[in-house]
């Protein structure tokens, strides 16, 4: 039965689109500079790739989500292989020129799979907790999710993208939650990550082994999860610092940078000071639609991509960033309310993946460009130029859509 | 999300001011407008130094390696060489952000050279700028002095505080005394540049802030006595001519010989021109008027006299009990006087215009050592005039009997050395224009007036503490010394009576340093002129220049040079010497041969 595209979900759409058109004159806007770059046509492209992410959005509007169960361990595979080939023959581009990340036939980048592998994690944690008939409750019967997402974010790590493989850690931690495991579990599962980031200093890594030691006897798991989150964590204190060491300079320099951005204001710290400085002199209302001087002068860099929110910041002012804000946000209150209202659990953790993916990448990219967050590379969903990514959002939007029509036609909603 | 948005408000609302104006100093670049200096006159309104057009070449810097890259595509044209890349780059590390100077006074070929090929040359910006021009260059070097571009220890400062990397400012004599007021203050224009440093506008980019021109400077110099003093300065010959106004201690003239071309200094002096002014021999950037220390002479006489006559010890008609006949013994030493045959017995006022050495040891004997260093410190001959130039010297001088004490060790020395300072000789360095200074107290009512160029000082306390008689009669006995004295030739045939006093500076060196200080009208004088020519030989040589100033000041036409008929008798060759020919007022006659007989080996305990 296919769903006639006029009983669409109007509210999802409306922002989707909102926020799309949004972005499409955020990267308009980020070609137009004094200095030539590359960016000035962009904004065409960026046309061309919304049409096609419309296209694929109405295609997984019309995909059943038992057809979609159905092919997802299959898509899961083609996606391990295709980052594992990725690593092998990817190339890089733009600002992260010496990573693999993008994959090409002939010289001709197609795009980069890791976007693409985001969504099929969440369809592929969707089939297992979906397969269960409660949450997992131990760790011992998380280590298959953490699989699921682990080796895909494993492979992007390598790449090196630190922070899509974060995005999947997010994702995976999102959609357990959601799967029913309590969330004293998913502390213990992330603790030895908490320890890691605290080993650096000595003082916080002990006070950290006492807390854990207390929460382990308080939430009482089984003796030998207790016993291996205890020896995780005093592990992690150890090899923290071998870690450190075997990230590559610029992801540490990103981080020495996020702390203190004036370390080094020519070099590492360029990124958050020039980003912050467009952002803060945007001031209340902006320095206009194109006008801003920062993004015109090229100060600001990357600023079709990753940076594509400072332009905003800069040209339109506190106002458009709340307006973009809030547009963000409506559209992840109507996602959960799409994830509460499911006809079943695939569907619903579908939903709540999808949410928990573009959550993820909202609050990072934006967060980096006020230094709330460290810099990682990963883009503003709908407003970033990239086709890739911008496809991976409109799956997500169209297969939340089907699930918003599904519930509708079993009276879920009511709307 | 909430978090967001409050770090979204902190930005943006509540920090706004900070990040507006770190986007305007990244997109700006503050272009200097350099306030053109004060011009500097004489008393009648005639240039000393004024400003003319000229261009800068500068580069508004990217990065390092982006301006290096265009430095070394301009270097041809500019002709610069690998140190001068260097040093553009080290000023640019210091102020990256203002345009790095690469030319400070480019010739126009150079400028239409590099319009012609603009485009090559990212960041090039040609400014006309004003340029330092002294008209009268060499003329006036050591009243002017120089400028040049600020170095780092003056940055470092107070005086100099806040001055922008390439600024100039004055370096030495009046520019450099008065460089507060005459600097002005420098303007701002800004230029909005890319990220890479590119300018992408040239104006309209932000307000510009004008440059305020610097104050104009009057000084009291005479232009045209000044050019005279130069033209007339015997050709080849160091040393300096200084005139005042003893009324006012206005300075009418200053000019030391070697002099130099101050405005080789502007836009960077040339290397081979600098090892030049540099040569230790002559050293033409030192100002000798100011900067040099020569023993009196005879010229002190004059002020052994006045401590006398101030204690009263003696009258201008006292005698001394023993007459001159050639020397006088003292102890175990002979003590020469400079005429081998004798002066006889003399009067004070005779013994000034002869000059008599034997006259003058008796009257410091009389005055006592004691006596003659306090009257001599309190009349200002250990201190320096505080005269409104920078880089004044103060003369070298006793500061009382341990003095001595030091020098030779207690009891280790005898009233001989009285002896050497009643005559100008022994611990006694002065320089021209203190001894000038001391005529001037002379030639008016006995009080001091410090002299000056531009801003008259305080008032002086210093006084010869003479009476009015007492005055005119020592400027009686230097009339004398024109009219018949030792300076004989010097009287010109017009009518104005001048007093002076020669000097002959002993001098380890060669032969010795000739003074002549000389003031005149004699009754009511206005101008005082003090003279050292180095290795004149003698005293009287130097005469003629002073008295053909103050002729000239006074209103005697240049045109009566040519009538001067000046011979002049030395003090140590009866026989009349021809220093300043009369046949015109350009070509002066080197030094006379070395027929002289030998000077007295200055006496005392040295």
């Amino acid at each position: 039965m296919h769903p006639p595209l006029r009983e669409l979900d109007k509210s999802l759409p409306a922002t989707v689109g909102a926020l799309s058109l949004f972005g499409l004159a955020a990267v308009y806007s980020a070609g137009q500079t004094d200095v030539a770059t590359f960016a000035t046509a962009l904004w065409e492209k960026q046309l061309i790739w919304l049409a096609i992410g419309l296209l694929v959005a109405v295609a997984m509007f019309r995909v059943s989500p038992r057809l979609l169960e159905w092919a997802t361990p299959y898509a899961y595979a083609i996606s391990v292989v295709l980052l594992a080939i990725t690593l092998v023959i990817g190339t890089g581009a733009g600002t992260a020129a010496s990573s693999r990340s993008w994959i090409g036939i002939g010289g001709v980048r197609i795009g980069q799979p890791s976007e693409l592998a985001k969504i099929i994690v969440v369809l592929m944690l969707a089939r297992w907790l979906a397969g269960r008939r409660e949450g997992p409750t131990t760790l011992r019967e998380l280590v298959v999710p953490c699989l699921i997402a682990g080796v895909p974010a494993f492979l992007v790590f390598l790449e090196p993208d630190l922070g899509s493989a974060l995005v999947f850690v997010a994702i995976l931690f999102a959609m357990l939650y959601w799967g029913g495991t309590k969330p004293t579990t998913l502390v213990l599962l992330a603790s030895p990550v908490i320890g890691l980031v605290l080993a650096f200093s000595t003082v916080a890594w002990g006070a950290w082994i006492v807390v854990l030691f207390g929460l382990l006897l308080w939430w009482r798991p089984y003796v030998w999860e207790g016993l291996a989150v205890m020896l995780g964590n005093v592990v992690m204190g150890i090899v923290a610092l071998p870690f450190w060491k075997h990230l590559a300079p610029y992801q540490q320099n990103r981080l020495l940078a996020f702390l203190n951005p004036e370390v080094d204001p020519r070099a590492t710290g360029w990124h958050v000071i020039q980003s912050k400085v467009a952002i803060g002199s945007g001031g209340f209302l902006g320095k206009g639609f194109t006008l801003g001087t920062q993004k015109r002068l090229a100060f600001l860099p990357a600023q079709p991509t990753d940076f594509i929110f400072s332009v905003v910041g800069e040209e339109l002012g506190f106002v458009g960033v709340v307006v973009a804000l809030v547009l963000f946000t409506a559209m992840l209150a109507m996602l959960l309310r799409l994830a509460r209202r499911a006809t079943d659990p695939y569907s619903s953790l579908c939903v709540f993946g999808c949410a928990a993916m573009l959550f993820t990448h909202i609050v990072e990219n934006i967060g980096m460009t006020v230094n709330l967050l460290p810099i990682t590379g990963i883009p503003l969903p709908f407003f970033s130029y990239g086709g890739s990514f911008l496809l991976t959002c409109f799956i997500a939007v169209g297969i939340s859509l089907r699930v918003s029509w599904e519930s509708r036609q079993s009276g879920y909603i009511d709307l | 999300m909430v978090v967001l948005v409050i770090a979204f408000f902190r930005a943006q609302v509540l920090e706004h001011g900070k990040y507006q104006l770190q986007s305007e100093t990244n997109r700006l670049r503050p272009i200097p407008l350099p306030a053109p200096r004060g011009i500097i006159t004489d008393r009648n309104g005639k240039i000393l130094a004024e400003n003319v057009p000229g261009y800068t070449v500068s580069l508004l810097p990217g990065d390092e390696s982006a301006l290096r890259e265009t430095l070394e595509r301009i270097a041809p044209v500019v002709k610069l060489d690998s140190a001068g890349i260097e040093r553009v780059l080290q000023r640019y590390r210091r102020a990256p952000y203002v345009p790095a100077l690469v030319v400070s006074d480019a010739k126009f070929v150079i400028v239409s050279q590099l319009e012609e090929h603009r485009l090559l040359f990212p960041g090039l910006l040609i400014r006309p700028e004003p340029k330092r021009y002294y008209p009268d260059s060499s003329v006036v070097a050591h009243l002017v002095g120089d400028i040049g571009e600020v170095t780092e220890a003056e940055r470092a400062q107070r005086r100099y505080a806040g001055m922008r990397l390439g600024a100039l400012l004055g370096k030495d004599g009046l520019e450099r005394q008065y460089d507060d007021s005459l600097r002005g203050a420098d303007g701002i224009r800004f230029v909005e540049v890319s990220a890479l440093g590119h300018v992408v506008r040239e104006a309209g980019a932000a307000p510009t802030l004008p440059p305020v021109p610097g104050t104009p400077l009057r000084t009291t110099i005479d232009l045209d006595l000044q050019r005279y003093i130069a033209k007339i300065f015997p050709a080849g010959h160091r040393g300096a001519v200084l005139a005042l106004n003893p009324n006012t201690g206005e300075i009418l003239a200053l000019y030391s010989a070697p002099s130099y071309d101050p405005n080789a200094f502007v836009g960077g002096v040339d290397p081979d021109y600098w090892r030049r002014l540099n040569e230790p021999e002559t050293h033409p950037l030192f100002d000798r008027a100011i900067q040099a220390r020569y023993p009196p002479g005879s010229t002190w006489k004059l002020a052994v006299a006045a401590m006398a006559l101030k204690r009263g010890l003696v009258t201008l008609n006292s005698h001394m009990p023993i007459p001159c006949r050639g020397g006088l013994q003292y102890g175990n030493r002979f003590f020469r006087c400079w005429s081998a045959e004798g002066h006889g017995d003399l009067s004070l006022a005779d013994a000034i215009a002869q000059s008599c050495d034997v006259y003058f040891y008796q009257l410091g004997l009389k005055i006592g050592l004691t006596s003659l260093l306090e009257d001599a410190n309190a009349w200002g001959f250990r201190s320096p005039t505080g005269v409104d130039l920078p880089g004044e010297i103060r003369p070298d001088f006793p500061s009382g009997p341990e003095y001595y004490d030091r020098l030779y060790g207690p009891r280790r020395w005898t009233a001989a050395v009285t002896l050497n300072l009643a005559i100008g000789q022994g611990e006694d360095a002065q320089t021209l224009v203190n001894m000038v200074r001391f005529y001037q107290m002379l030639a008016s009512d006995g009080r001091e007036r410090v002299p000056y160029l531009v801003r008259p000082p305080a008032a002086s306390d210093v006084s010869l503490g003479l009476t009015p008689d007492q005055l005119a009669g020592l400027r009686q006995a230097m009339i004398s010394v024109v009219e018949r004295g030792t300076a004989r030739g010097a009287a010109t045939r017009f009518n104005t009576v001048i007093a002076g006093k020669t000097g002959t500076a002993q001098n380890p060196h060669g032969p010795p340093h000739g003074w002549f200080i000389g003031f005149a009208p004699a009754d009511k004088p206005e101008i005082v002129v003090g003279a050292i020519v180095e290795f004149a030989r003698e005293g009287p040589y130097v005469a003629p220049l002073v008295t053909r100033v103050i002729a000239r000041y006074l209103g005697a036409d240049s045109t009566m040079a040519p009538e001067m008929q000046i011979k002049l008798p030395t003090d140590t060759a009866p026989h009349p010497m021809e220093l300043l020919p009369g046949n015109g007022v350009d070509t002066v006659a080197p030094p006379p041969p070395a027929d002289v007989p030998n000077a007295p080996t200055p006496p005392g305990t040295r």
